[in-house]
């Protein structure tokens, strides 16, 4: 009797596929419904969109004689988080034509449509294309979009880090035709025999996949939280290279305690050339050797737990042309944004701006949307989105600067960062109502909560005092809440797991501080913590460190222990 | 076409003849909103029973509905002619009642013609209405009352009220309305439903609202009772043979009789293929009866739909042109004999589909403009193509 454990569903559906094409092209003919089939709701993924339907409505829809109101996001790759004036009018006329008037900017320095119905899906992706991005490899078991700190001011190594970024993403394409055919009109390949993925083999990889690159002092891409990352080492103001760094991650489950965030290990370094060839050396590892019967279990992370960094590092160098040298010693300080303008020494101005929820929209006392399609019909720099879902009107040339400035007085952009410290380094993932994983609310409630807060701060003198906060609406992670100092997971409607001891910098992994908390008794809860903190904190103690010196949480030390050394009252019922 | 006749749910065919001199009080069984939040449409599926009525339909058929006035519409115009509503009034064929009675019951309050002005002028003796309605004034008289109705004319022309035989004797009788049927006797025997758009705009600063639209939509809940008779259409009926092909372009309320056809086709066990063409301003909000249609397809009672939604694109999208898009296999089902139907908006949406058709035989049939309206006006003839605009 075979003991082989089966593989997972989603295997069959990837192999099954015919390299990505399943039956997606038939499937957006019929438009007698809104949705997908569920094998093609999958492969869709790879093509950068995921069906949802809005959930506040479903109660209703059936008694209306409507089936689910189903729409596609729609997820744009940015790499580096660089986009043309050019490309950002374009997201923003097809936010208006085909979407819910929204531009959301990813905690992954991507571009999101929300709303897009099916009859639109297919132009509103060719027009994308048309724009010189793309939406393929945004989601899906493979390679996301590469991030890479966005500031150009912030080290003269950043061209070269970008290119590095660029570099490494194209060549982790997928290199199927099923994109040009399905989207682009391009022509049909017949043989199904030929091979079209030299990386990734017919199955792609077990699970997505996620690289960065970060340019310390800043870890604004949150290095330890991804798959692979890059940390590049600049000596005598050049690019020597990168320290290497492997299984990063957040997801977890509720309830399933084999299912843990992991921060990433630096197993090394390698010189700027060799940055694409590692990319790719690693993500054929996690190809091999990645858990395809256990989707909860697929993640690198759980490659390089199970077989340990030692033997990651060993089998990588057994691959390369030259194996890693050690890791050279690096700092990182932050991983937030710095706000407002900066001067480069090329004589060019950044101008950072704080967008809530990464939700760049119209409102009646806030028309941000507007401002910054005035900005983009005038700019003659770029657009920057920052791992924070924050904005960078980036190169502005000193001729221009003016304009600028007087667009962003006019539209109250200016002043967005006029908040308090706390606001400024919170984020917050999609969730209700489009998200279809979400428990509870997060885009939607955090400012809410945060005001909330802010009270506490105010009363307690800690207004200019960063501390990063972060809520998800489920445990999967896409606002990186374990590393987080604060964070709140989404655990039920209006109920949120509380966790605290996460490091300022991102370096250190959150601890459990209180399970299924109402919504209505988050700020009581940590009112007397801030307090204590704003009493008692060491000269330059960060928020996090002083959860764990002052007992509220132990420290977790790495993704196997998060689960564990809770303090008693951590499950205390309320 | 067999109809069963519609039975007391004892089984006794009722005795009263009910009919359009007699209106059947049918109970209202349900109402159901089909455009979900966020549509700018109010589109009314509502069910109502004929049990006891004696009365049977056929589908294609419409059912007629008496309304009455909106209580606030009645409260206007008496506010307009200073009157209180209370006053007696003569109705004609009804007797003496009270003013405010008759206005609900009787009379259209609305309709504002050239004939109400004409009462109106002399009632009031307003020599700026009666150069209006001179023979040269006709332009002004048109723009005057474009989007008015009779208590725009009340104010304007009377501020210093009426007396209310005067207000009384400027209307004519309450008309029914007509709605085509959404039903089929056999899927839904007892019974007969209706797909009804109300109607509400603003015009001149005043909201305004259909008068049997809103009746249904407002005015009547489950449990109330809504004077109804059937008016037969012999214009518009399935083929006799029922494995001819059909095509059903309706969009809209257009989709009513269409949703009656194949719900027959459906009960009959009916052989021929159906496609359908329907459309309305969202895919999300405006699909209706869409849960429906996914089950027609599914169990093969509709073999095709296509849908255009207008405001979902930066241009416009309506069923002609999806009809355009799938020219040749449209063509080929006309050339397999299929029947053709169209129902919904008579002002721009028939004459786009017409168009349409003609284009369709010119391009797929070879033929010359000429020979393709020829070719459709030998299929009305033969009532291959019937149409129930409005």
């Amino acid at each position: 009797m075979s003991t082989e454990p089966k593989l997972s569903a989603n295997e069959h559906i990837k192999s099954d596929s015919h390299y990505l094409r399943g039956t997606i092209a038939e499937g957006l003919l019929d438009l007698s419904t809104g949705s997908m089939s569920e094998q093609d709701q999958q492969l869709l993924k790879f093509h950068g969109t995921y069906q949802q339907d809005d959930r506040d409505l479903r109660a209703q829809r059936k008694q209306h004689k409507l089936e689910k109101a189903y729409s596609f996001m729609i997820r744009i790759r940015v790499p580096g988080g660089v986009a043309t004036p050019a490309q950002w009018l374009e997201v923003d006329r097809m936010s208006a034509d085909y979407a819910n008037g929204t531009i959301k900017l990813t905690t992954r320095q991507a571009f999101q449509l929300h709303g897009v119905i099916k009859s639109n899906l297919k132009r509103t992706i060719r027009e994308i294309n048309r724009t010189a991005m793309d939406t393929i490899a945004a989601c899906g078991d493979v390679n996301r979009n590469v991030m890479c700190n966005p500031n150009p001011f912030l080290s003269e190594v950043h061209a070269e880090v970008l290119q590095a970024a660029q570099a490494i993403s194209d060549h982790l394409t997928p290199q199927t035709r099923a994109y040009h055919e399905i989207w682009l009109d391009g022509e049909k390949i017949e043989s199904s025999e030929q091979e079209e993925e030299p990386v990734y083999g017919r199955t792609y990889l077990p699970r997505k996949f996620k690289i960065t690159i970060a340019v310390p002092p800043s870890n604004d891409v949150d290095v330890f939280a991804n798959c692979l990352s890059f940390i590049a080492i600049v000596e005598e103001g050049r690019l020597a290279g990168f320290n290497v760094a492997v299984g990063g991650g957040m997801g977890s489950s509720h309830n399933n305690e084999k299912t843990y965030p992991r921060l990433a290990d630096v197993i090394g370094f390698c010189p700027a050339d060799q940055a694409v060839e590692v990319a790719e050396k690693v993500v054929v590892l996690q190809r091999d050797f990645g858990d395809r019967t256990d989707r909860k279990h697929a993640r690198f992370k759980y490659t390089v737990d199970d077989h340990g960094p030692d033997w990651i590092l060993a089998k990588l160098n057994e691959s390369l042309d030259r194996p890693l040298e050690p890791a050279r010693p690096f700092v990182f300080e932050s991983n937030g944004d710095r706000y407002g303008w900066v001067d480069d020494a090329n004589g060019r101005s950044h101008f950072t701006l704080f967008v809530q929820g990464g939700r760049v929209l119209d409102t009646a006392d806030y028309p941000l949307r507007t401002g910054l399609r005035e900005i983009a019909k005038v700019h003659d720099g770029d657009f920057r989105l920052t791992p924070n879902q924050n904005l960078i009107i980036a190169n502005v040339s000193p001729e221009n600067r003016p304009r600028i400035e007087a667009l962003l007085a006019e539209y109250g952009i200016r002043d967005s960062h006029q908040r308090s410290a706390l606001r400024l380094n919170s984020l917050a993932c999609v969730a209700l109502p489009t998200c279809g994983l979400s428990l509870a609310e997060a885009e939607r409630y955090l400012p809410d909560l945060l005001t909330e807060l802010e009270e506490v701060i105010e009363e307690n003198g800690l207004r200019h005092d960063a501390i990063t906060i972060r809520m998800t609406g489920c445990p999967n992670g896409c606002a990186r809440p374990y590393i987080a100092e604060i964070a709140f997971v989404g655990r039920a409607p209006g109920k949120y797991n509380v966790y605290l001891g996460g490091g300022f910098a991102g370096q250190r992994l959150s601890k459990l501080y209180r399970e299924s908390v109402p919504s209505s008794q988050l700020k009581d809860l940590l009112a007397p913590v801030i307090a204590h903190y704003a009493r008692e904190r060491a000269d330059g103690e960060r928020f996090g460190d002083f959860c764990i010196r002052a007992g509220y949480v132990n420290a977790t030390v790495q993704g196997r222990d998060f689960h564990l050394n809770l303090k008693e009252e951590a499950h205390a019922k309320r | 076409m067999f109809n069963p006749p519609v039975t007391d749910s004892d089984g006794s065919v009722a005795a009263v003849g009910y009919g359009k001199k007699h209106p059947f009080p049918a109970p209202v069984l349900k109402e159901v909103l089909l455009n979900g939040k966020g549509s700018a449409k109010e589109t009314w599926h509502i069910e109502l029973s004929l049990e006891g009525s004696g009365m049977g339909y056929e589908v294609g058929d419409a059912l007629a509905v008496q309304p009455v006035n909106a209580p606030d519409v009645v409260e206007s115009l008496l506010r307009a002619a200073g009157l209180g509503g209370s006053e007696s009034v003569d109705v004609r064929n009804v007797g003496v009642k009270p003013l405010g009675e008759a206005l609900r019951e009787d009379f259209d309050i609305t309709g504002l013609t050239r004939n109400v002005l004409g009462k109106l002028a002399a009632a009031t003796g307003s020599e700026a209405l009666s150069a209006m309605l001179a023979d040269e004034a006709k332009e002004s008289l048109k723009a005057y009352v474009d989007g008015r109705q009779i208590v725009d004319a009340v104010r304007d022309f009377a501020p210093d009220g009426l007396a209310a035989e005067a207000l009384a004797g400027l209307f004519r009788k309450l008309p029914p309305r007509l709605y085509s049927i959404a039903s089929s006797p056999l899927a839904h025997p007892g019974e007969v439903h209706l797909t009804v758009g109300a109607v509400r705009y603003r015009s001149h600063g005043v909201e305004r609202k259909g008068v049997c639209s809103t009746f249904l939509a407002d005015q009547v809940g489950a449990g109330d009772r809504v004077p109804v008779f059937v008016q037969p259409n012999k214009n518009f009926r399935l083929p006799e043979d029922p494995s001819v092909p059909i095509i059903l372009v309706g969009p809209g309320t257009g989709i009513a009789p269409f949703r009656a056809f194949i719900e027959h086709r459906a009960a009959t066990g009916a052989a021929g293929k159906s496609w359908l063409f329907f459309g309305d301003q969202h895919y999300l909000h405006d699909f209706l009866y869409q849960l429906e249609w996914q089950d027609h397809l599914k169990r093969g009672t509709l073999a095709r739909l296509d849908v255009a939604f207008s405001r979902d694109q930066p241009e416009k999208l309506y069923v002609q042109h999806r009809m355009l898009e799938h020219a040749r296999e449209l063509h080929a089902w006309l050339e397999e004999g299929a029947h053709f139907y169209v129902c919904g908006d008579a002002s721009r949406m028939a004459a786009d589909v017409h168009d349409a058709l003609v284009t369709i035989l010119e391009q797929q049939g070879g033929m010359t403009r000429d020979a393709a309206e020829a070719r459709l006006d030998e299929m009305k003839h033969a009532k291959r193509y019937q149409r129930d605009v409005y």
